[in-house]
């Protein structure tokens, strides 16, 4: 039997004018790419976040119901996500009278005080480097995406929401614990894992791995699949 | 500029940040003196050189003459 590709003629359902400006994509485990851009705590570039976890967010505008109800949540996690040295960094495509304009609303109508800065990405420039403008949902909106950045700059993780569903900022909460008590400990973390939960072993990759662990004192249900308290 | 109001005059964060650069320091040292954010302090320093209000020589900060005229007496 031969190793034959199947090669099709059809054309392809949307032509590449159809799929709107370039736009990147970061990768996991990549540097994330830098800018600068003006936000509401004035221009700031991604570099002055060395050292702090960063958790970069866009939503798809100011003054919007969903949006707004995320930016409460976003404010409500604020203080648990700085105890983990994390900062938050918003974005939409709005200006910047408009971002300044929609923090004032929210805490008039609410009394919630927005304490992280939101770029005003209007000509789209890190919107593109983040690849957070789905042109089949809006070409004029930044869908709802999350990027976790480590203190040394690489996306560690990356969440894309749809304009209609508001994001669950105790997951994003949750995703931080899980990364930071990886890279602690050495360790990965198993589905719906949360703090103070049993965290997975990594595979071995050896023989004499395989022997060491069976004498570790892990909990193992078998060779590969072992956890232990951290 | 964030550093520098219409009229002028020093922003708050900013006149906090050149305060606490009575004694020359890094980012971090400004950031721990005054309780600003680091990246707040880091834009906040490179937008307040950009406007010659402070120098920055081997990673520490000054305030300049300027920077010093703006804040109060």
């Amino acid at each position: 039997m031969s190793n034959h590709v199947e090669i099709t003629t059809e054309a392809p359902s949307r032509t590449l004018a159809e799929s709107g400006p370039a736009s990147s994509l970061p990768r996991l485990g990549m540097a994330a790419p830098a800018f600068e851009a003006v936000t509401t705590h004035g221009k700031l570039r991604l570099e002055d976040f060395r050292g702090n976890w960063l958790v970069l967010f866009s939503h798809p505008a100011d003054f919007t119901p969903v949006c707004t109800t995320e930016f409460l949540a976003f404010a409500a996690i604020a203080p648990e996500l700085r105890e983990r040295g994390v900062e938050l960094l918003g974005l939409s495509i709005d200006s910047p009278t408009s971002h300044i304009a929609w923090v004032r609303n929210i805490k008039e109508k609410f009394g919630i005080d927005i304490p992280f800065p939101i770029i005003a990405d209007s000509n789209k420039e890190v919107a593109s480097l983040y690849g957070m403008i789905m042109p089949g949902e809006s070409k004029t909106e930044t869908s709802r995406c999350v990027f976790v950045i480590d203190p040394v700059g690489t996306v560690r993780a990356m969440i894309y929401y749809p304009l209609t569903t508001g994001r669950n900022t105790d997951e994003i909460v949750r995703l931080i614990d899980a990364l930071q008590t990886t890279d602690k400990h050495g360790v990965a973390t198993p589905a719906n894992w949360k703090p103070g939960d049993k965290v997975i072993v990594p595979p071995p990759s050896t023989m004499e791995e395989v022997e060491a662990r069976l004498k570790a004192g892990f909990e193992c249900t078998d060779w590969y699949f072992c956890k232990k308290s951290v | 500029m964030a550093c520098i109001g219409s009229q002028g005059e020093l922003t708050e964060s900013a006149r906090k940040m050149l305060t606490a650069l009575e004694e020359p320091g890094t980012a971090e040292d400004v950031a721990a003196r005054t309780g600003l954010p680091l990246f707040r302090v880091r834009g906040g320093l490179r937008e307040m050189a950009e406007a010659g209000l402070v120098e920055l020589n081997s990673g520490t900060y000054s305030p300049t003459q300027r920077g010093l005229a703006l804040l109060p007496a």
